[in-house]
């Protein structure tokens, strides 16, 4: 009823290419971006207790997830390339970050954090190279080679960390117009600013992509290699691209984990290959090769565990952490096999279908 | 929208659940949160430590109603021993003015040195985390008493020397590490270096991946290769039971393979049966259930069915551990009481009495654990005061004491820790000098 584009009338091709045809949803675009950009923030200064919490524990890091998951989707969802490396990309973007801020500590840290995307992305072309010549479970094995080096290389290379005595990155404090956006000084608010803006811009950059001829072309070697090398779309430029970008995505997201969410300093056991399961079940579960996708997964795989515990602490029950904690795993996996038997294709596919259902309703057809 | 919608419900989720505990922390209650892991790969060493722990502040509730007539109020935050979930657990208590942390996990612990100061909560980190937090001078709301692992690895040195009949009967030895592969595991190589040089031993490491602690064959190849006259074990979780089985399966002399602090549970050493016999490990408290405290604990606690212990469980050697950790955290809290005669003391007041605290053997009797460790002494500038240390060794059955206490080397410790301090602020530019007055001791 609310929900339909009777009336509205394309004039431009350019409007009809359009990612978001549909003026409701540009409008509820526009709201969501209002209120994690203004409302969220209100709230927090409001309530600073709860706010507070809220942006440190629940906002700051699904962002951050999130932007990991669509790394990991750029090349799992859209290219089909099967990827076990994620966490390890995250933690080059990390150590990088750290070295570099360390190193040249004038540069405002958002540059930096932008600037480690590279060396992840340098790190993921390199182990991508197989990627030609391998495929499917091959590849992932590939990628789990590089989960590991690189973790080795956390651990083994005092380098890294510079040398210091607890072998883990200690996050130094850094400002961005005069205010503390890292170290144990800044400000929950400070830091939602800062991981809000890069996530809109990247998640944006690849929307674009995606709609592009690159995305295009990723697509096509997911569906039919074979098939697109006929059309002209070279492999191994394709793949390599992707395995860049994912990589990129990743590890911002993990420089942005280290410096803006655990804000003070964190050990390499942190990028394991749990890390690298995490992302990789947030994909699966928000919908492989979808955007909207990574947000949903990031939301269900880490926030909801958070929330069920918030509800079985809120009831006041009498029982234990350690039962909760239990619950919680539990309840979070049946969940996880639910969602998966309703819709094999993921969150991002159940929303299109709500979506397709509200257009016509309160009609069936 | 749906994102808007979800954020919103779990932030009226979240609102109600942080608000509600909130307003039951009554203003005359002592609020301790515990950072405790029963859950994860490492559930096997958390259960006892976080009934030790539990039990020992609700035998004082029960028993004395708290600690000078303020009730303290205890809850378990589960970590499992993840950072991730550690770091949640920080936020979910620190507005719930908790008097001091103790996060049970290094990883855990760097994250919280440099939020102690601002969020004005000190941390008791009881002989793990960061050795260089023992410098009070530069980490004032940080306490890691009663020894650091350079202590231990010290101890360890002297014991092999006891053994061999003198510290220049070093000479030559060969001297092997088995360590996890991280932060924590490589923290004695440092020391060992260092005497290594002093002594002329040579020092040989086996360093274990965390993903291959159950699986040591290799490692094992090694050290049968080159046949080292002690072992030191800095391990956690399952990788101590599996050095004690590789080591029992290699025929390594039980009695020379010797474990730090961390690697002397009960499950750890019964997993080599009776080959395990001889094996040693550091200890700083006495394992068994003899101590009146143990005795109050049971009384109290245990037999109320107030406690999740398993009755046969309680004194092992991990669940006295987490007793010795309450037993730190509530001396530290009356201790505050006395200096600021306040009754329901907060964070800053808990800072000072952890940093004037001294646990003599008299007080140690009135608190019904005479023999069950050594005196404590912390100042300003030593939040640690590097204290005795003595080698348990297991009989099969039991752990038993297998040394006399030990001073650790604080002649050589001291100035290493030092120099690791200054260079943790140096690198953390803008690190904060210390404004904390110091208290006299009481």
């Amino acid at each position: 009823m609310f929900y339909r584009e009777t009336g509205q009338y394309k004039t431009t091709y350019a409007a009809d290419m359009a990612v978001f045809p549909i003026l409701q949803d540009r409008i509820a675009l526009g709201l969501m971006l209002l209120a994690v950009a203004v409302g969220v923030p209100l709230f927090a200064m409001l309530f600073p207790a709860t706010g507070n919490y809220f942006l440190q524990v629940i906002m700051i890091p699904f962002l951050i997830f999130a932007l990991a998951a669509i790394g990991l989707n750029i090349l799992t969802g859209y290219t089909g390339l099967m990827s076990l490396g994620s966490g390890a990309f995250m933690g080059v973007g990390a150590f990088a970050c750290y070295k570099l801020t360390t190193i040249f500590p004038d540069v405002p840290i958002v540059i930096w954090v932008v600037v480690s995307g590279v060396f992840s992305c340098l790190v993921g072309v390199l182990f991508g190279l197989p990627s030609l010549r391998i495929k499917g479970f091959y590849l992932a094995v590939a990628t789990l080679a590089a989960q590991f080096f690189l973790q080795w290389c956390f651990v083994r290379i005092p380098w890294l960390f510079n040398y210091n005595a607890s072998g883990a990155i200690e996050v130094p404090e850094r400002t961005l117009f005069g205010l503390a956006v890292t170290g144990a000084n800044a400000t929950p608010l400070a830091r939602y600013f800062v991981v809000l803006a890069v996530v809109a811009g990247m998640t944006w950059v690849a929307s674009n992509l995606i709609h592009g001829r690159i995305g295009r072309s990723w697509m096509a070697v997911r569906d039919m290699d074979i098939a697109a090398q006929l059309m002209g779309i070279q492999l191994l430029p394709a793949k390599l691209l992707a395995f860049a970008v994912s990589s990129f995505y990743c590890g911002v997201a993990g420089a942005m984990m280290v410096f803006f969410w655990y804000a003070t300093g964190a050990e390499p056991e942190v990028f394991s290959i749990r890390q690298s399961f995490f992302v990789l079940s947030m994909i699966i579960i928000g919908g492989l090769g979808s955007l909207v996708g990574s947000f949903f997964g990031a939301a269900l795989i880490y926030i909801m565990p958070i929330v069920l515990g918030a509800i079985a602490n809120w009831s006041g029950a009498p029982i234990s952490a350690a039962t909760i904690e239990h619950l919680r795993v539990m309840l979070t996996g049946a969940l996880i096999i639910f969602f998966l038997i309703v819709e094999p294709h993921g969150l991002a596919r159940l929303w299109q279908i709500a979506k397709q259902k509200l257009r016509i309703w309160p009609f069936p057809y | 929208m749906k994102i808007r919608t979800l954020a919103l419900a779990t932030a009226a989720g979240v609102a109600l659940a942080t608000a509600l505990p909130v307003a039951a922390s009554a203003q005359d209650a002592i609020y301790v949160p515990l950072f405790t892991y029963r859950t994860g790969a490492f559930a096997g060493s958390g259960i006892p430590i976080a009934n030790g722990m539990s039990d020992y502040l609700n035998m004082l509730n029960e028993r004395d109603g708290g600690i000078g007539g303020v009730k303290l109020l205890i809850e378990e935050c589960e970590t499992g021993y993840d950072t991730k979930k550690g770091v949640e657990c920080y936020e979910q208590v620190k507005g719930k003015n908790p008097v001091i942390t103790s996060p049970y996990s290094t990883g855990i612990t760097l994250q919280l040195i440099p939020k102690a100061a601002v969020d004005k909560i000190p941390m008791l980190s009881m002989a793990y985390g960061l050795s260089a937090s023992a410098d009070g001078n530069i980490f004032p709301w940080i306490f890691n008493p009663p020894a650091t692992y350079w202590d231990g690895a010290s101890v360890f040195i002297k014991h092999v020397a006891d053994k061999e009949g003198g510290l220049d009967k070093l000479k030559g030895k060969k001297i092997g590490l088995i360590h996890l592969d991280a932060p924590f595991g490589k923290e004695p190589i440092t020391l060992l270096e260092k005497l290594a040089k002093d002594y002329g031993f040579e020092l040989k490491l086996y360093p274990v991946a965390a993903a291959e602690m159950q699986n040591q064959s290799a490692l094992w190849l090694g050290v049968r290769r080159d046949r080292p006259d002690w072992i030191y074990l800095q391990g956690w979780g399952a990788m101590n039971p599996t050095a004690v089985k590789e080591a029992a399966k290699v025929n390594f002399p039980m009695e020379k393979l010797v474990g730090v602090w961390w690697a002397g549970g009960d499950d750890d050493a019964r997993a080599g049966a009776d080959q395990a016999k001889g094996y040693k490990s550091l200890s700083f408290h006495a394992a068994g259930a003899e101590f009146p405290v143990i005795k109050d604990i049971q009384k109290f606690v245990v037999e109320k069915g107030k406690s999740q212990v398993d009755k046969a469980k309680v004194g092992e050697n991990l669940y006295n551990r987490g007793v010795y950790n309450s037993m730190l955290i509530a001396e530290a809290i009356r201790n505050a009481q006395k200096i600021t005669g306040k009754k329901a003391v907060t964070g800053e007041d808990v800072r000072r009495g952890m940093e004037s605290l001294e646990i003599s053997e008299a007080r140690l009797k009135e608190l019904g654990m005479e023999g069950f460790a050594a005196p404590v002494k912390i100042s300003c500038s030593d939040h640690n005061g590097h204290h005795k240390v003595y080698v348990a060794s297991w009989d099969g059955q039991k752990w038993t004491k297998g040394s006399d206490w030990m001073e650790p080397m604080k002649d050589k410790v001291r100035p290493l820790l030092e120099e690791a301090a200054k260079d943790y602020a140096d690198k953390n530019a803008g690190w904060p000098k210390r404004t904390e007055a110091c208290d006299k001791a009481s």
